[in-house]
């Protein structure tokens, strides 16, 4: 089980209202993750859950409990750090023991728990190393280890992939959702890269400054997004946003259209081709179209268009969102 | 440093300094050699000729040496325990955040910038001397007998004053290394279950242990010395009761005006401080490695 609600959870850093006031329900079993520029208050509110902070008022509960003033052992939940936060000075396998020895189970028990959390993650060849002597790739699994041993209702991950190469990156991201699938357990997890989010999430929560944007599944957040800020922060490369008379004829104050979603060829917008970037699967094309500012328009990955070539454009009419001039979506 | 004329280039530009410290050690330790094998007695200076060991049997046989011996280990490890026990208890406390926190992290360092025999005399005279003293009126003033410090418990008295002044020492250094211990580390094992005192002892003390050892070794080198204090308050006495390894020496060297005996004294020294280096070294030496 594992049912985290916040109800009007403010956080204050002295004078500094870091955290405003947040509504959010997570469901049991969910893989919720939350995006958002850096310092607009991720990890405050991981913390915050976690109990390593205390919130100036709201109230959060988990599993129906109010757990609101409880420290952070009594809360059930596993974090996993950015640094990992292993013990130094002791061994793999003692770290991965440590909340077990301090939740008072016999060592026969710890070290079947040990012996099972080292086959999933596979760290059995390394139990007696110490984390200096461990790749970046290996202590993040000892922490995600030494989280999972205690068997809790939730595990908090705070841009646990961030030290990572990008290679290792997209194979530790694999694991993490292979984890989640496995133990149906809920997990909240911190992260900037907005391709983490789409890919693991069954839920992301977009933050600004403290407040939720928007809530959503990863296909909601694309295909619909509230505001101007969701819309510019999810999807990659970035959506095409125009103002202006183009925007005016579609009733608008801004209008916007993904890459993905503009055809070339035919069409009534026209534009000069500068940068292309051919990443083999597609072509990333920046086009300075006239009286719309620069867009960027993917191509086939083939595709044989240069830097100087003029080119017709149109984008596909169910595709375009509109957004009104305070950035709200209009429907 | 890889071929074999730059390495050749390093030694000769290094060889200066090393020759200069190596004369530096050799000189007074050979001269001391020396002198603990010859009769050299200022008082009678027509006397003079080769002692053998005879100055090394007269300071072994004296009735104080084994005595002086194990006053001067039991002020290097009485120091010790209080200064690494009550520094970390101190660095923890001056490591939370409380208003005013500059000048008392100034205030607890200040005992280590005042002179061994300032410290001494302020002790003796204006806290333990049994009229004048501070303790004494405080015992007077809730109907008890003065307790006479120096005169009663002597040897404790000088490991208590020789530990306010080093006290100060560890906790600096063990402050700065509890600064060093990573914040989310203590927040690990705070999700991890641990309570206040699972945290010190599995987490925050195994940080400390480099610190620790860094303390025990620097102080146990000043230690083995300590003379002023002893010379300022008890004199060694009373009787021989607090007469350390190095006032012994002193004894010779200045009151009996014995240059051999001294000397043979220093020597002795010397020797027993290798004896606990060596012991430190073999113990805690692996506390250091990276
Ligand atoms: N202990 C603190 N005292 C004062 N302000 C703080 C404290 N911790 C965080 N803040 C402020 O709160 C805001 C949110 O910080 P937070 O660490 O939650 O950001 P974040 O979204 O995790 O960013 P990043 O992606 O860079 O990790 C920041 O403006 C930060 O300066
Ligand atoms: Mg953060």
């Amino acid at each position: 089980m594992g049912k985290i609600t916040l109800k009007s959870v403010r956080k204050a850093f002295g004078e500094v209202d870091v955290i405003p006031g947040i509504d959010l329900g997570i469901e049991d079993g969910e893989f919720v993750v939350f995006v958002g520029p850096s310092g607009c208050g991720k990890s405050t509110l991981l913390r915050l859950i976690a109990g390593l902070e205390d919130v100036t008022s709201g109230t959060i509960t988990i599993d129906g409990k109010d757990m609101t003033e409880l420290p952070p052992a009594q809360r059930g939940l596993a974090m996993v750090f950015q640094s990992y936060a292993l013990y130094p000075h002791m061994s793999v396998r003692k770290n991965i023991a440590f909340p077990l020895k301090m939740a008072g189970v016999s060592p026969e028990e710890q070290e079947r728990k040990v012996q099972a959390a080292a086959k999933v993650l596979n760290l059995g060849d390394y139990l007696d190393r110490r984390p200096g002597q461990l790749s970046g790739g290996q202590r993040q699994r000892v922490a995600i280890g030494r989280a999972i041993v205690r068997e809790p209702k939730a595990f908090l991950f705070d841009e646990p992939l961030s030290n990572l190469d990008a290679a290792l990156r997209v194979s530790m991201r694999q694991e993490i959702s292979e984890l989640h699938q496995n133990l149906k357990t809920t997990m909240i997890y911190v992260t900037h890269d907005q391709v983490e989010a789409m890919t693991m999430a069954d839920k992301i929560v977009v933050l600004n400054a403290g407040r939720i944007e928007q809530v959503g599944s990863p296909m909601e957040l694309y295909r619909s997004p509230a505001n101007l800020f969701v819309a510019g922060f999810i999807g990659s490369p970035k959506m095409n946003l125009i103002e202006g008379a183009e925007a005016a004829r579609h009733g608008a104050a801004t209008i916007g259209i993904r890459p993905e979603h503009i055809d070339i060829g035919r069409g009534d917008w026209h534009g000069v081709v500068g940068l292309s970037e051919h990443l083999g699967s597609d072509t990333f094309l920046k086009v300075m179209a006239d009286g719309l500012g620069t867009l960027t328009v993917r191509a086939d990955g083939e595709v044989s268009i240069k830097a100087g070539d003029r080119i017709r454009m149109s984008p596909q009419p169910d595709k375009i969102h509109r957004f009104d001039k305070d950035g709200k979506a209009l429907a | 440093m890889a071929t074999q004329s730059s390495r050749l280039a390093a030694r000769l530009t290094l060889a200066p300094s090393v020759i200069v410290l190596f004369i530096w050690m050799i000189v007074p330790l050979a001269l001391t050699i020396w002198f603990s094998f010859r009769i050299y007695r200022l008082l009678s200076p027509d006397r003079t000729g080769w002692a053998g060991f005879r100055n090394y049997v007269w300071f072994v046989n004296s009735p104080d040496f084994w005595l002086a011996i194990s006053n001067t280990l039991l002020l290097v490890g009485g120091v010790l325990a209080i200064t690494i026990v009550f520094g970390v208890l101190i660095a923890l406390l001056i490591d939370q955040p409380v208003w005013g926190q500059g000048p008392l992290r100034i205030l607890v360092i200040s005992p280590f910038f005042v002179m061994p025999p300032v410290a001494a005399s302020i002790w003796e005279n204006l806290f333990m001397h049994p009229q004048n003293g501070m303790l004494a009126s405080l015992a007077l003033g809730v109907g008890l007998q003065p307790i006479l410090f120096l005169e009663n418990y002597p040897m404790s008295s000088v490991i208590f004053i020789v530990s306010w002044e080093w006290l100060p020492f560890a906790t600096l250094i063990l402050l700065t290394a509890l600064q060093s211990l990573s914040s989310e580390q203590i927040e690990a094992a705070e999700m991890d279950g641990a309570g206040a005192l699972s945290r010190f002892r599995y987490i925050v003390l195994p940080h400390l242990t480099r610190a620790i050892t860094v303390v025990i070794l620097i102080q146990t080198i000043f230690l083995l010395g300590i003379f002023g204090e002893i010379f300022t308050t008890t004199q060694g006495g009373p009787g021989s009761a607090s007469t350390t390894l190095p006032y012994m020496i002193y004894k010779q060297a200045v009151i009996a005006k014995d240059i051999g005996r001294a000397a043979a004294g220093g020597i002795i020294a010397v020797i027993l401080a290798n004896i606990v280096a060596f012991f430190l070294m073999r113990s805690m030496g692996k506390n250091l490695d990276v």
